[in-house]
């Protein structure tokens, strides 16, 4: 179990690793910071002194070695924008992001996990059809225009809710809905062919053969067996719901990581930026973490494989 | 004579398969008494193993309709939680793959609990000491042990012995095996069917062993009963049906059997194969393979029928009348076996 | 015998495993197959009995060069079979062929039968004229008793019995000169499986094919075998003509074996019931590795490995089977066997 743990957690950080060091690369190709931010018309001097006090005179692969010796010291950098260290910057809108992002993923959960379940016990019937088919829509339709969609009916039209800005927790409401929906759709699918897959195998049969009741052989002995393979679609979904906080934070004028990132993207403001995609990458992987480690608890099988496998 | 233990009445069983039914069970007409093994043979897709399914209400999806008459009482007719009260209690069911029969992710000790705390109401210690005991019961060393271990930790032989004492947890009157040994080792195989057999022994408890392994019937049955095709066509005490088998089917199987002892000869293999459900001829199920089929044999399927001189015997065959005394009843067996040619 | 066609020769296969234990795991040696020495003449059917675990498969593989061997060698023709898929490896495999278990998985299920049938002539023959080919794959289908209209099924439409045919078929395309059939009928129903038995009895009579015949059934193996040998954790525990290992057997294992094996025309009889599981290849006991599951182990047993000694036909790797004198008797079935 700890060789399990140790291996799992050294991945995790060749992910971080690798993910700073794309949006390092990528960033500083993509355009000069000295320019988005002084503007196109400021002197050339000014450029300069912009590029040396940043120091981004410098070779990129020198610049490379001195932000991740910076990030071993726990200094993340400052904004270009302001001069507040990123981190900072970064941790005043974390409160906000959760605020919708947690929500969401709980609504997700309940109704993914619920709808397919529940799709699963009703196999072939008119429930299930449509639980199916609610889904398909769920997860084709991306979660913008689902955002768009519902600002338009319940904030334009019928008015009963806001349509920006986080004064409330009715605020709250439709980002929450909109994230939510689609992951729903997603875990949804995947409960209800994980729960056909094991009601199949012959270890229902047994615990009904045993005599328990249909409802206990579900709980007792379906559920805990299915929730193996939906536990890796709930990695995925934080993942995703971070994600799509960006663009449903845009949308809702919702002051989360989301936007702060679409704004530091745009000015170039690289520290926030990474501090932003570190922080993203610690919690996707935090996530796939949990998921791996919550595998090695709900199904006694993992916990000796990785050592019986060598071969 | 008593009345049976367990009674199955023209016992049919359709499956859905979405544009129509499909007839997999034709009247089953078995039973089962006190104390007694009764084997049931047949090629897969036979429906032997679907007929103690569809007893108990463990299949799903199908349409059931007949009688089972349990000590009495028309299971079909139960309500969901008294049919739970016989399943694992009175009745109680061991399947064929029993790795895969366990709940992967569930100590063996606590699958054995839940059986005890249904139909025992033991809890806590108490349940633990009995499931200790029922290990210790079915041979398992180091019972003790082995409840905190999960069913991947076991072998084959041993995840089929932790079934067995789950069935045992509820103190059954019939034990329904369903191809208990066939997914185990030859030599583990000899140690289930021995503790099998002790077991029915001690507790006096009646068993219903299915199986498609005619050596394995052969050893353990009282009685047999040979399905083809969704019905019963033979039904014999085993020692009669071994020596002389009466339907063409019965005999062809025998035959077509290779044989440790005796002259190495051709198998008389039996020609083409088992019809799909759902393109069954309207007379014997059997007659494009048999060997003595006539013009009567494609009317209607036949039905049951007790043999002229042996009343213990029944077979479903059009032609038993003549092909039952045209031989002499001893010899039956050996005439059929083909031999080798050259 | 002269005209040996295999042969194997202190044929061994160890696997490197880790077990649970430690931080990094226990490092240990699975021994599939451990010392194994056998010839087939030329048209001989060798039958290998044994349970799971005991090394049977891995021989076939071994034998076919799909393994290569930790030490030992396996010789065909009088030549090493070579373990690199190279061309030589390739051209010996025009020469042995093999049929598994499982027909289904054998076969490729978006290919009509006729084609998987004629494939062999493809890879093999390129040379060979387009007709000649075709006419070649229906006069095989012919020879396994199918029909020329089942040639442009697919896999999945045939029956099992079926499937198992269009292998035979495929597998005898090239006229090799060996087979090695790993479990070939275990997968199908008693009227089927005799079918197939007989088409492969038929099968040899016409080609004089030889045979590994590789089955946990005793019955199957002894209507098909011209000799017998039995493995116990990745050794030859007995070997013999199939009457003499059947009739009279001389290991202990193999008087469980054969006292255990079910069959309806004998039927009261005395089954030794072996107590425990066959040990972990990885975990081979000391001395005689059946020792702690026989009924008839002395101290010796435990503490000196039996060789396989051969005499007059017969082999057996017990010391309660050889006398001084180097005859071979049965074991004594001890007072402590369990009968039931």
């Amino acid at each position: 179990m700890l060789l399990y743990t140790l291996s799992r957690l050294a991945r995790a950080l060749v992910t971080v690793v690798l993910i700073v060091t794309l949006a390092f690369i990528i960033l500083r190709m993509t355009g000069d910071p000295s320019i988005i931010i002084l503007g196109p018309d400021a002197p050339e001097q000014a450029y300069e002194a912009f590029r040396r006090n940043w120091g981004l005179d410098q070779p990129l692969i020198v610049q490379y070695f001195k932000y991740f010796g910076a990030i071993a010291e726990g200094d993340l950098g400052r904004s270009m924008r302001d001069g507040r260290p990123a981190l900072d910057v970064v941790m005043d809108r974390v409160p906000m992001t959760l605020a919708l992002t947690l929500p969401a993923l709980v609504f997700n959960l309940i109704l993914g996990l619920g709808a397919g379940v529940f799709a699963a016990l009703n196999r072939n019937t008119w429930i299930d059809r449509a639980i199916m088919t609610v889904s398909v829509v769920g997860f084709t339709v991306p979660s913008f225009v689902m955002g768009l969609v519902l600002a338009m009916v319940f904030a334009v039209q019928l008015k009963w809710l806001p349509s920006g800005g986080s004064g409330s927790w009715a605020h709250a409401i439709l980002p929450v809905i909109s994230m939510g929906m689609i992951g729903a759709a997603v875990i949804a699918r995947f409960t209800r062919s994980a729960m056909l897959e094991v009601l199949g195998q012959p270890y229902i049969r047994t615990a009904s053969a045993k005599g328990l009741s249909w409802g206990a052989v579900v709980l007792r002995h379906a559920l805990p067996n299915a929730a193996i393979p939906v536990l890796t679609i709930i990695g995925f979904m934080v993942g995703s719901l971070v994600a799509g906080a960006v663009v449903i934070e845009s949308i809702f004028s919702w002051p989360g990581l989301g936007r702060l990132l679409v704004g530091a993207v745009a000015n170039r403001d690289l520290a926030v930026v990474q501090t932003i995609l570190i922080l993203i990458g610690f919690t996707m992987v935090f996530a796939n973490l949990m998921v791996d480690l919550a595998y090695g608890w709900v199904d006694p099988r993992l916990r000796i494989r990785t050592l019986s496998t060598a071969k | 004579m008593t009345t049976p233990l367990m009674q199955l009445r023209g016992l049919t069983v359709d499956f859905d398969t979405g544009p129509r039914f499909v007839r997999a069970l034709h009247g089953i007409d078995m039973e089962i008494r006190r104390g007694e093994t009764l084997g049931v043979v047949g090629e897969s897709g036979c429906g032997k193993s679907i007929t103690w399914l569809a007893a108990l209400g463990l299949l799903g999806g199908a349409r059931v309709s007949g009688q089972v008459l349990f000590d009495g009482d028309d299971l079909l007719g139960m309500g969901p939680r008294a049919l739970s009260k016989v399943r694992g209690g009175r009745v109680a069911l061991i399947f064929q793959d029993p790795a895969s029969a366990l709940n992967p992710v569930q100590r063996v000790g606590r699958q054995i609990g839940e059986a005890l705390a249904l139909h025992r109401g033991l809890r806590g210690d108490a349940a633990r000491t009995e499931a200790r005991r029922l290990l210790d019961r079915v041979g398992m060393s180091n019972a003790a042990q082995r409840l905190n271990e999960y069913p991947h930790e076991l072998s084959g032989g041993m995840n089929q012995r932790v079934m067995i004492a789950m069935a045992l947890a509820g103190e059954p009157d019939l034990l329904i095996a369903d191809e208990p040994t066939t997914a185990l080792d030859a030599t583990i195989q000899a140690q289930i069917l021995d503790l099998l057999g002790n077991l029915q022994r001690e507790t006096g408890m009646a068993l219903a062993l299915i199986s498609h392994d005619l050596g394995v019937i052969a050893d353990m049955a009282d009685r047999v009963a040979v399905m083809y095709a969704g019905r019963v066509i033979e039904e014999a005490p085993a020692a009669d049906l071994f020596a002389t088998p009466g339907h063409p089917y019965t005999r062809g199987l025998l035959a077509a059997l290779p044989d440790l002892d005796g002259p190495r000869a051709r198998l008389a293999a039996i020609p083409g194969s088992v019809p799909a459900p759902n393109g069954l001829p309207p007379g014997c199920a059997f007659a494009r393979r048999c060997a003595h089929v006539d013009g009567v044999c494609e009317t209607a399927p036949p039905t049951l029928r007790v043999l002229p001189d042996a009343p213990a015997r029944h077979v479903a065959c059009a032609r038993m009348d003549a092909l039952w005394c045209g031989q002499n009843s001893v010899a039956a067996a050996p005439q059929t076996r083909e031999r080798a040619n050259a | 015998m002269s005209d040996v066609l295999l042969s194997a020769r202190a044929l061994a296969r160890h696997y490197p495993v880790r077990l649970p234990g430690g931080l990094l795991g226990r490092p240990a040696t699975l021994k599939a197959v451990d010392g194994v020495d056998f010839d087939l003449a030329r048209g001989e059917v060798l039958g290998l009995v044994g349970e799971s675990g005991c090394g049977k498969s891995t021989t076939a593989k071994l034998v076919l060069g799909h393994v290569p061997p930790s030490s030992g060698e396996v010789r065909f023709d009088g030549a090493p079979v070579p373990t690199d898929r190279r061309a030589d490896w390739r051209r010996l495999r025009r020469r042995m062929q093999m049929i598994y278990q499982d027909p289904l998985g054998a076969l490729d299920r978006r290919l009509p039968i006729v084609a998987q049938i004629g494939e062999p002539f493809d890879i093999h023959c390129p040379d060979m004229p387009r007709p000649e080919r075709r006419e070649r794959a229906a006069a095989l289908m012919a020879s396994v008793g199918l029909r020329p209209d089942q040639a442009g099924s697919y896999p999945h439409e045939l029956s099992g019995g079926q499937r198992q045919r269009v292998v035979i078929a495929r597998a005898l395309a090239l006229d090799p000169e060996l087979l090695v059939c790993d479990e070939p009928v275990s997968a199908l129903d008693v009227s089927i499986q005799a079918q197939v038995l007989n088409l492969m009895s038929d099968l040899r009579d016409r080609t004089g094919f030889a045979a590994l015949f590789i089955s946990h059934d005793l019955k199957v193996v002894r209507q098909m075998a011209d000799r017998v040998v039995v493995m116990y954790l990745g050794r030859i525990v007995e070997e013999g003509l199939p009457d003499q290992v059947f009739h009279a057997p001389l290991h202990p294992y193999t008087q469980a074996l054969v006292s255990a094996a079910p069959t309806p025309h004998r039927r009261a009889r005395n089954r030794i019931v072996l107590p425990g599981d066959p040990p972990n290849p990885v975990d081979v006991p000391s001395g005689c590795p059946f020792h702690p599951r026989c009924p008839a182990a002395v101290a010796r047993c435990r503490s000196e490995v039996p060789s396989l000694v051969r005499d007059a036909g017969r082999a057996v790797a017990c010391h309660l089977a050889q006398s001084a004198g180097g005859d071979l008797s049965p074991a004594p079935r001890a007072l402590k066997a369990k009968v039931a």
